[in-house]
C-alpha cells in the first residue's frame, strides 16, 4: 500500500526553491514565500512547498521553530504578511479560517481545542455543518427534513468515531475523555469537515507507544480511505520517520531541509539543528 | 441514547412544569384562592419567564453578555400597543388582536436586534455588552419624547408633543411622550401568557438541539475550533441574539398590553439587570432554573410585604440562598444525593 504512493524527491540546490518534489503526483497544496512578523519577530520566512495528494508530510524541527505558526498560517487564524497559498490550483488570498476550511483545510491542535461541554457525537456533527442540509426553520419546526438530516449526521458521526473505535464514548462529554481519546475526536472532527488537506499538529503528544502504534496505523488509513493528504507536525520521530513519505524540516522559521525520512536523517544540518539535539536529551 | 433522551425527557419536563403552573393558578384563582394583588402578578410572571428564556439563550448559549434586554421589551410593549390600538376597529376579536400585536412586538424588536448585532457581532469581545447598555438608556430616552396618536388618516408620529401632528378632531394618542401609553385596553390573559412561554420554550429547546444551536454552542466553547469547523461565526451569533430579541419583544408586548398604562421609564438598566439577575440565579444556560428563578422572584417582593421593614433584607436572603443551592457545587452534591436517597428509599417500598 505505501509503495504505491512512495513519492520520489527531485534534489534541489536550495531547499526554499519549489518544486521539490516529483511533478507526475498532482499538487493539492502549493505554498510560496509564506512568512508572518509578529512585531519585529519574524516566526516564519521563505516558506515554500507542495504537497501532493495523498501525500503524508512531516513538519519537524525544535520548540519555537515555528510549526504551529505555518498551520496557523494556512488555515488563516493569522494572516500571513507575505506569501501565497493555493488550495488545488486556488489562491487562498482573502479567505477567513471558515471559508479555508470550507475550500478544504481541515486540522486538529496542539493546544486541544474541542467544545468541551458538548457530546463527543455533537462535536463531531459540528464539523458535519456544512454536510447537513437544513435551516433554522426546519430545526425549529421538527419537519422531516430535520428527522432525515439528523439521522444521517449521526450514521456519519458514528462511522467517523469507528475509525477509532469511539463508537460507545458517543454520548460522553468532550471535555471529560483522556487526553489520547480528545486527540482522536479532534481527528474525527476535522476529517467530518470533508477536508482535501488535513493539518495534525502533534496528534501524538501525550500517547504511549502503544497508542501511537495505533494511531500510525490509522493516520494511514485515514489517508487511504479518504484519499487525502496530511501534513503533521510531530516530535515523535518513530512515527515521522515511520509514515511520511516526505519531510520538512523547519528551524528559527526557515526551513533548513526537506526530503524523503532516508535523506532527512542524514542530513547533517537537520542532526545539528534537531535530531542530534534531541539524541543528547 | 442515554444522554439524548434525557435531554428530550428534560424539554417534557419544562413544558410540564409550565402547565402544571397554569393549572394550579388557575384552580386557585377560579375558587377565589388567590387574592387580587396576586392574581394581578400572574401575566408579570409569564412576562418575565419569556425575559429570563429569551436572555438566556444569548447569556448561557451564546455565550454572550447583554445588559440591555429591558431596551427590546420596550420596543416590543410599545410597538405591541401602538399595534393594538391601530388595529382596534379592524380586529375586534381581542385574543387575535393580541396575537397580531405580539407578532408585531416581536417583529419590531427582531429588526432592532439585527440593527445593533450587523456592527457589534462581527467583533469579538464583550462589545454586546457595552452597546446593548446603550441601547437600552438610548430606547428608553428616545420614548420618553415620542408622540403617536391614531386618526381617520392613520398612524402619526412626533419627537415633539402631540399638538404638532395636525390631528383630525377624532383622535386617540397612543403614545405621550414621557406619560407612556394611556388607556391601553387590557387585552393580555393568564392563558395566552402561558402559551407564549410554550412558544418561546418550543423554539430554545428545539433550536439548541438542531444544527444551528450546535453550532451557536459551538461557537461559545471555541471560537477558534468553531471557524476551522466551518462555522460562519457572526452568522450564528446573531441567529441567537435577534431570535433572543424578538422574544423579548414578545413579552413586552404582552406585559404592556396588561396594563392600563405604561411608561417608557419601566423599561430600564435596572429591569435589565433584574432579568441578568434571573438568569444567573436560575444558573447560566439553565432553561428550568430561569423559569423558576424567574417566577419566583418575581412574586417575592408581593409576598414580603408582610415582613415589612424587612422586606429587603429577607429578599436579598433569599437571593444569597438561591445562588448558593444553584451555583455551589457542595449544594448541587449534598441535593443530587438528596434525590438519590429519595428514590431509593421509593424502591424499598416497592420491593
Ligand atoms: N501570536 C503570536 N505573537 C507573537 N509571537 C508568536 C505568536 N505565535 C507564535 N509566536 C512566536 O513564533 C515562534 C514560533 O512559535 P510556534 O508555536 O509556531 O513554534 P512551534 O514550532 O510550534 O513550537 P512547539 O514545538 O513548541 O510547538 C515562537 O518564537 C513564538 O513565540
Ligand atoms: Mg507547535
Amino acid at each position: 500500500m505505501a509503495k504505491e504512493h512512495e513519492v520520489k524527491l527531485v534534489s534541489v540546490e536550495s531547499p526554499n526553491l519549489i518544486p521539490e518534489r516529483d511533478k507526475q503526483y498532482p499538487l493539492v497544496l502549493e505554498v510560496s514565500h509564506l512568512g508572518i512578523d509578529f512585531g519585529g519577530l519574524t516566526a516564519v520566512d521563505e516558506f515554500n512547498m507542495a504537497l501532493g495528494k495523498t501525500e503524508i508530510c512531516g513538519l519537524i524541527g525544535p520548540n519555537g521553530a515555528g510549526k504551529t505558526t505555518v498551520f496557523n498560517l494556512l488555515t488563516k487564524v493569522y494572516q500571513p504578511t507575505r506569501g501565497t497559498i493555493l488550495l488545488d490550483g486556488k489562491d487562498t488570498h482573502g479567505m477567513n479560517t471558515t471559508k479555508v476550511n470550507q475550500a478544504g483545510i481541515a486540522r486538529t491542535f496542539q493546544n486541544i481545542r474541542l467544545f468541551d461541554k458538548l457530546s463527543v457525537e455533537d462535536n463531531v456533527k459540528i464539523g458535519l455543518h456544512n454536510h447537513i442540509n437544513y435551516g433554522m426553520m426546519n430545526g425549529v419546526l421538527r419537519l422531516p427534513k430535520y428527522w432525515k438530516e439528523e439521522k444521517r449526521a449521526h450514521e456519519k458521526a458514528m462511522e467517523l468515531l469507528s475509525i477509532f473505535d469511539m463508537e460507545h464514548l458517543a454520548k460522553d462529554e468532550a471535555g471529560s475523555l483522556p487526553y489520547g481519546a480528545q486527540r482522536r475526536l479532534e481527528i474525527c472532527r476535522a476529517l467530518a469537515t470533508g477536508p482535501k488537506v488535513l493539518l495534525l499538529d502533534e496528534p501524538a503528544a501525550g500517547m504511549n507507544p502503544s497508542e501511537t502504534a495505533e494511531l500510525m496505523d490509522n493516520i494511514r488509513k485515514i489517508r487511504d480511505t479518504f484519499h487525502i493528504s496530511i501534513l503533521l507536525i510531530e516530535h515523535d520521530m518513530n512515527l515521522v520517520m515511520g509514515i511520511c513519505e516526505s519531510i520538512v524540516v523547519l528551524n528559527f522559521g526557515k526551513i533548513i531541509a526537506k526530503g524523503t525520512p532516508s535523506e532527512i536523517q542524514n542530513n547533517p544540518q537537520v542532526i545539528e539543528a534537531y535530531l542530534g539535539k534531541q539524541r543528547e536529551v | 441514547m442515554k444522554k439524548g433522551s434525557k435531554r428530550a425527557s428534560g424539554a417534557f419536563l419544562n413544558y410540564g412544569i409550565v402547565i402544571v403552573f397554569y393549572i394550579v393558578f388557575q384552580i386557585l384563582s377560579s375558587t377565589g384562592h388567590l387574592s387580587s394583588s396576586f392574581s394581578g402578578q400572574l401575566i408579570p410572571i409569564c412576562t418575565y419567564v419569556i425575559m429570563a428564556l429569551s436572555l438566556n439563550l444569548v447569556v448561557g448559549f451564546s455565550g454572550e453578555l447583554s445588559l440591555g434586554h429591558a431596551g427590546f421589551m420596550s420596543v416590543g410593549a410599545f410597538s405591541g400597543v401602538i399595534a393594538s390600538v391601530a388595529l382596534q376597529n379592524y380586529v375586534t376579536v381581542s385574543s387575535v388582536r393580541l396575537f397580531l400585536a405580539i407578532l408585531v412586538g416581536a417583529a419590531i424588536a427582531a429588526i432592532a436586534g439585527i440593527v445593533i448585532g450587523v456592527p457589534v457581532l462581527r467583533l469579538q469581545g464583550d462589545y454586546l455588552a457595552i452597546v446593548t447598555l446603550a441601547f437600552g438608556e438610548i430606547i428608553k430616552n428616545i420614548l420618553n419624547c415620542l408622540y403617536v396618536a391614531v386618526d381617520k388618516n392613520g398612524l402619526h408620529f412626533s419627537m415633539t408633543d402631540a399638538t404638532s401632528m395636525n390631528l383630525e378632531p377624532e383622535n386617540v394618542v397612543i403614545l405621550n411622550g414621557p406619560m407612556g401609553a394611556l388607556g391601553v385596553k387590557k387585552i393580555s390573559t393568564f392563558l395566552s401568557g402561558i402559551i407564549l412561554i410554550l412558544v418561546v420554550l418550543f423554539i430554545i429547546q428545539n433550536l439548541v438541539n438542531s444544527r444551528s444551536g450546535r453550532a451557536i454552542a459551538g461557537i461559545r466553547d471555541n471560537r477558534i475550533a468553531a471557524e476551522a469547523c466551518g462555522i460562519q461565526i457572526t452568522k450564528y451569533k446573531m441567529m441567537a441574539f435577534v431570535t433572543s430579541a424578538a422574544m423579548a419583544g414578545s413579552a413586552g408586548a404582552l406585559y404592556a398590553l396588561n396594563f392600563s398604562t405604561v411608561v417608557p421609564k419601566k423599561f430600564d438598566f435596572n429591569t435589565s439587570i433584574l432579568i441578568l439577575v434571573f438568569v444567573v440565579l436560575g444558573g447560566i444556560g439553565n432553561l428550568r432554573g430561569s423559569i423558576i428563578a424567574a417566577a419566583i422572584l418575581t412574586v417575592l417582593p408581593e409576598l414580603l410585604r408582610q415582613f415589612q421593614d424587612y422586606r429587603m433584607l429577607v429578599y436579598a436572603i433569599v437571593l444569597i440562598m438561591v445562588m448558593l443551592i444553584t451555583n455551589n457545587e457542595k449544594a448541587q452534591a449534598l441535593r443530587q444525593r438528596f434525590i438519590k436517597t429519595l428514590f431509593k428509599n421509593k424502591k424499598k417500598e416497592a420491593v
